[in-house]
């Protein structure tokens, strides 16, 4: 809402020198956020001007300008700029004649576009000022000419300042309206709240309410033009139309110029001025808050009326568009069917124009709800849906209309006529009693207010307030602009707003002690921090993704995958929520290197969406406001797909950077493994590694993530498994398959891994089980067997461990060998072997003997021999 | 063969042996001159093997002036051998010199993302205060979204939240426009009293440019307690406010509009260190919880009250560390995490 400073002072005192700013601070305490302030981008001298005389010089160009000797001060007197009081002008314009009365810009001044006014020479002479169009003022866009201020029907003083007589030295503070408080969309609103703010005199515009009570009044419509209301169809059980009044103005003159008050008003309000019938409904939509439609009387056929469209009907509305109506929307019609979208946008057919002469003016009060939805069916918002959707004042209709009527007949040169009518409906809930308990504001606000405090402000924003019977509670009675205050939480925020937030004390509350983090909560933070310890770095992608490329990690064959996709995406190609972290991170890797960090090592922790393919997702609507029934919300919880969060690491370029004394060394998938250890050390469970095929890593660089443990499936699959060699695949780790990698503009190694963190979580937090640790001296041997080359060295090395029984602490990898010496087909694998006893030294013979049995339990798992 | 022990032939053997010390420089040299000086076929050893040629009573000062002398010359040696091995080690430490800016390193830095570090600061203050964190779904049903958090079907304010829906439409699930939703869960699944922060990602329809992004983060605060107020409200804010900004940070409340809040306040916070000089900004929204809500949850709200607060992370960054533009905190330049490294 824009407000017209010059427009407010009408209703309420502004204190002389009261700055835009300053009534934005006032607001802003009342609840109104500042948005912006409007003013004229002129400055400096601008007077009114006569022309003494001018001579039409023809120029070489073929152009023919007039030098004219202008008066801009009275006779002797300086002019503003302190110059002479009367210069000499080149003027382009032909528009006018001697004598006329003009605007003059004089050395000095800067008009808007920063476009400074001196005096300089230009086609033979010193041109000391300027004569101005609208246009070169900001005033519209008319420059046919420059103004004469007689076609404005004003004959000012030669030197007087112009800048005011056009409202150049108005302003506008802009500010933002809530969708609680329609009443703020006019000028009379927030004159009201202005003077909540400031304790400044309010002048209502509508002070004449009329006394409508609660009563059903039905005045009768004149049979020369008719209205018929059809209430019967209710949305929500609310009546379509509350108030409905028609007047008629005949005789006026549509092309007379709208006042320059008004153009200037208007135009600061961000509203274009059209012409004056039309100015006059839009000033009285901005003055009252009640949107008014006027008819050209003479294309009317018929009486009105107001109904529900039947689906299919066809209407085409002030903006040229035709539209196809729905059963829901409101029309006003007359013989000839829908002349209007009632409350939204009014027909073609009926307007106003420059060649109206005859005037229906049309106040109404329609349901919010019904012209909400039509407004949002037909991406239709409108000064006037604007305001019926938030609710009008249903009693300022009358006034209003009246009000248009006579600046008709003033402005217009028209002649009211007394047919027309009224209809009224109860506002209805609105204006209910509000019981308000003694005690309740200071309670809720925590603010002792004096049982007068609550009373006063109440009855400053227009409630009526007794006191109940038994003198327990405060009767209040809303005002009828204010459909927003329904419960008495409503009006002890209105106590609370008209004391200033200010004076309610700090007090922190004590909450009950706490169980602080959650086990999960803990653990993704660690994982995180771990990560970021060991040299990784953590972005976080935005989830959108096409089709094609959320499938290529949504499952291991790489396969299409059930997806969630948005109806309203942004950008429609990449309408899919992820399924996978991986295709993010890639990007978001490739878009590094493309800055030149050619190494990026990055990881996300984030949430993807992944519906299960043959599953409905989604539930029933219910009402709020009420706790929904347990079998509610079971299904809302069984409507949403799974969106368990996912971690994800990608690293490309070099895992070390060239440097002296070291070449570059590339990231591969040992390096995808490293991460994983670091997340298994974070999250304290255990995850191996299994061989496996994913279509879209590298098809012998690949691996599933096991998470191995018991409590990990009893949590997550609900299942009553209680052996702990029961596994659950999390994930996948190695290498991206060089083709996927070059897709994404990548080189053709990459290293990742994902894995379903919500699954780690689930099976962390198990305390810890301590082992003693031996500090008998240890034996140390090594060993190395021949095996398949397709027996993994971890099944090799898990077998010589179960063989070899207690006395062996551990087995490590330390050479694998093919060639010379070894058959082919097989391949050599080295073991370092660390032996301890708990209780003694052990001896070498007691070593190899546990060595031996390790070697027998591999020969008789793969076929294991010794290689001498 | 003897020799004839005198002063001037000890004191010759001695002088010539510690000349031969003192011209060692390494430890060969130093080697080469204890045999040949100090050794089986020194003149010194000559002389001691010449004692028992002394007539018995010369044998006393004889043996003493020997023995002097070859203790004379042990010592310079020990000292000698001393002096050599220092210079030696020192000399090889010398060639192990480095220029320790010039070091290779396996360092590779890494950094968490700001976003993240920031949400845990705020959470730890109010986890250290006894409050817990709550959680919820991103993808969220419209009635924990709109309907429960009292947002009428036809109200402009569930208009304004520019809503990403999932297809069909008419399956109710949408991306949620905030962390509110998370409120409503929390009262359903916790016992009262109810101290929760709920932060996370929430989805807005908006372009992504220097201010906005259609993914960003919030963090609810939601306190349900017998007698809360809304001097409670800003004290738990002042509160927050010094946490996150320094003790000499202070709030102030506007009344505004919010559904699930009763009244409704606009949040300010002023520091006088910010950008720009001391000023207020904008940090988020706040209220009692609307009594729809709790009846939504099915509390009494003639029993308990509430309040909820709530602010952009992004927005904290931005006047918080003085990030400039949006697209730094969205595009995972890791130039942008590097900078925060493990601290915000």
């Amino acid at each position: 809402m824009r407000v017209p400073l010059s427009w407010l002072a009408e209703y309420v005192d502004l204190a002389p020198g009261t700055t835009p700013e300053d009534v934005h601070a006032a607001l802003v305490k009342v609840g109104f956020e500042e948005e912006d302030i409007h003013t004229s981008d002129v400055s400096g001298p601008l007077v009114v001007g006569e022309v003494l005389e001018f001579t039409p010089e023809e120029q070489s160009n073929g152009k023919t300008i007039r030098w004219c000797q202008v008066r801009v001060a009275p006779a002797g007197a300086k002019a503003a700029d302190g110059g002479e009081d009367v210069r000499g002008i080149v003027c382009g314009a032909s528009n006018f004649e001697v004598g006329d009365k003009v605007v003059v810009s004089l050395p000095g001044a800067v008009l808007p576009g920063g476009f400074e006014i001196a005096a300089r020479k230009t086609y033979g002479h010193v041109s000391d000022g300027m004569m101005a169009s609208f246009k070169e003022l900001g005033l519209g866009d008319d420059h046919s000419g420059i103004i004469r201020l007689g076609t404005l029907g004003i004959d000012p003083e030669v030197g007087t300042d112009a800048k005011a007589l056009l409202g150049l030295d108005d302003s506008a503070v802009e500010i933002n309206v809530t969708p609680d408080r329609g009443y703020a969309f006019s000028i009379r609103g927030v004159a009201r709240e202005y003077a909540h703010s400031t304790g400044a005199t309010f002048r209502d515009p509508a002070q004449h309410l009329p006394e409508t009570g609660g009563a059903h009044l039905i005045a009768e419509f004149s049979s020369e033009y008719p209205v018929s209301i059809d209430n019967t169809q209710l949305i929500r059980e609310r009546v379509p139309v509350n108030v409905f009044i028609t007047r008629v103005v005949r005789g006026i003159d549509a092309t007379k110029p709208t006042p320059q008050w008004m153009t200037s008003r208007l135009r600061l309000a961000g509203i274009r001025p059209i012409s004056l019938a039309v100015d006059i409904t839009n000033y009285v939509m901005l003055e009252l808050g009640q949107p008014i439609h006027g008819y050209d009387l003479d294309t009317l056929r018929g009486g009105l009326g107001v109904r529900r469209a039947t689906a299919g009907e066809k209407l085409t509305t002030l903006d040229g568009v035709e539209r196809t109506l729905n059963a829901e929307d409101l029309l006003i019609t007359d013989d000839r069917g829908p002349i209007g979208l009632a409350g939204v946008m009014g027909g073609a057919e009926t307007e106003l124009s420059t060649s109206t002469v005859n005037v229906l003016v049309e106040a109404a009060n329609f349901d919010p709800v019904s012209v909400a939805r039509t407004a949002r069916r037909h991406k239709l918002p409108s000064e006037a849906s604007k305001r019926f959707e938030r609710g009008v004042d249903p009693e300022v209709a009358e006034v209003a209309a009246g009000r248009v009527v006579q600046l008709l007949v003033d402005l217009a040169g028209g002649t009211a006529d007394t047919v027309g009518g009224m209809f009224a409906e109860a506002a209805g809930a609105a204006r209910e009693t509000i019981a308000l308990p003694a005690h309740f504001v200071g309670e809720l606000i925590g603010y002792d207010y004096t049982a007068e405090q609550v009373r006063s402000a109440l009855a400053e924003i227009g409630c009526v307030v007794a006191e109940s019977a038994d003198g327990s509670a405060l009767e209040v009675t809303p005002p009828s602009w204010r459909p927003d205050l329904t419960d008495k939480w409503t009006l002890a925020e209105e106590v609370a707003r008209i004391f200033g937030f200010d004076v309610i004390p700090t007090v922190l509350p004590v909450a009950p002690p706490g169980r602080g983090y959650t086990t999960a909560q803990r653990v993704r933070r660690r994982v995180s921090d771990s990560l970021a310890a060991a040299g990784l770095t953590e972005t976080l992608s935005y989830p959108f993704l096409d089709e094609a490329t959320n499938n290529l990690f949504g499952s291991p064959s790489g396969e299409s995958v059930a997806q969630v996709r948005l109806s309203n995406a942004l950008d429609a190609s990449q309408g899919w929520m992820r399924t996978s972290l991986l295709p993010g991170l890639l990007q978001t890797a490739a878009r590094n290197r493309s800055r030149g960090l050619t190494s990026p090592a990055i990881f996300e922790l984030g949430r993807v969406f992944r519906p299960v393919a043959g599953v409905t997702y989604g539930h029933a609507m219910f009402p709020g406001a009420v706790r929904p029934s347990d079998a509610q919300l079971d299904e809302v919880a069984a409507g949403l797909p799974p969106q368990p969060r996912h971690l994800a690491v990608v690293l490309a370029g070099d895992a070390v950077l060239k440097q002296p004394g070291t070449p570059a060394h590339e990231f591969d998938y040992t390096h995808a493994l490293d991460a994983l250890r670091t997340i298994e050390l974070a999250a304290g469970v255990t995850l191996e590694v299994r061989q496996a095929t994913h279509t879209n890593f590298h098809p012998g660089r690949c691996a599933e993530i096991v998470l191995t443990a018991s409590s990990a499936l009893d949590k997550s699959s609900g299942s009553s498994a209680t052996d702990s060699d029961l596994e659950l695949v999390v994930g996948y780790v190695g290498e991206i398959h060089p083709s996927v990698a070059e897709s994404f503009n990548l080189p053709r190694r990459v290293a990742a891994l994902e894995l379903d963190l919500d699954a780690v979580c689930a099976a962390a937090g198990q305390p810890v089980v301590a082992q003693p640790v031996g500090t008998m001296p240890a034996a140390t041997q090594d060993v190395s067997l021949v095996v398949d080359a397709s027996v993994p060295a971890q099944a090799l090395r898990a077998s010589i461990l179960a063989g070899a029984g207690d006395l062996l602490e551990d087995a490590r990898l330390v050479d694998v060998y093919a060639g010379d010496g070894v058959p082919a087909g097989q391949r050599s694998l080295t073991f370092a072997l660390r032996f301890r006893a708990d209780d003694r030294t052990l001896t070498q013979a007691e070593a190899t003997e546990a060595k031996q049995a390790g070697v027998e339990a591999a020969a008789a798992a793969f076929g294991a021999t010794i290689r001498e | 063969m003897s020799v004839e022990i005198t002063e001037s032939s000890v004191a010759s053997a001695l002088a010539a042996a510690l000349e031969a010390i003192a011209q060692a420089t390494d430890s060969s040299s130093l080697k080469a001159a204890r045999s040949s000086f100090l050794g089986e076929n020194s003149p010194l050893a000559a002389l001691n093997a010449s004692l028992k040629d002394v007539p018995n009573d010369q044998k006393a000062s004889a043996g003493k002036l020997v023995g002097q002398a070859r203790a004379e010359a042990n010592q310079a040696y020990a000292q000698a051998e001393e002096r050599i091995v220092v210079a030696e080690q020192n000399a090889k430490l010398d060639a192990e010199r480095v220029d320790i800016t010039a070091a290779p390193s396996h360092f590779r830095a890494g950094g968490r993302h700001p976003l993240m570090l920031l949400q845990e600061e705020f959470c730890d203050a109010f986890v250290g205060m006894g409050w817990e964190i709550a959680e919820g779904p991103e993808l969220e049903s419209e009635w924990y979204n709109f309907d429960a958090l009292n947002f009428d079907e036809d109200h402009p304010a569930r208009a304004m939240q520019d809503t990403f829906f999932v297809e069909p439409v008419d399956a109710h699930l949408v991306l949620r426009t905030h962390t509110s939703p998370v409120q409503l869960r929390a009262m359903l699944e916790r016992e009262l009293p109810i101290y929760v922060l709920a932060p996370g990602r929430v989805y807005r329809t908006d372009e992504l440019d220097a201010t906005h992004t259609p993914v960003f983060t919030q963090i609810e605060g939601l306190a349900i307690d017998k007698g809360l107020t809304m001097a409670h409200l800003r004290g738990t804010l002042e509160h927050a406010a010094r946490l996150m900004f320094g003790d000499d940070a202070r709030i102030r409340l506007r009344p505004n509009y919010f559904p699930f809040t009763e009244p409704s306040a606009e949040l300010d916070v002023w520091h006088p260190t910010f950008v720009g000089g001391a000023r207020w900004i904008e940090w988020g929204g706040c209220g009692m919880v609307n009594a729809n809500v709790l009846r939504s949850a099915g509390i009494d709200p003639e029993v308990y009250t509430g309040f909820a607060f709530g602010m952009g992370v992004e927005r904290t960054l931005m006047f918080r560390n003085q990030v400039q533009d949006m697209h730094d905190m969205v595009e995972g330049d890791i130039r942008f995490s590097q900078q925060f490294g493990m601290v915000v």
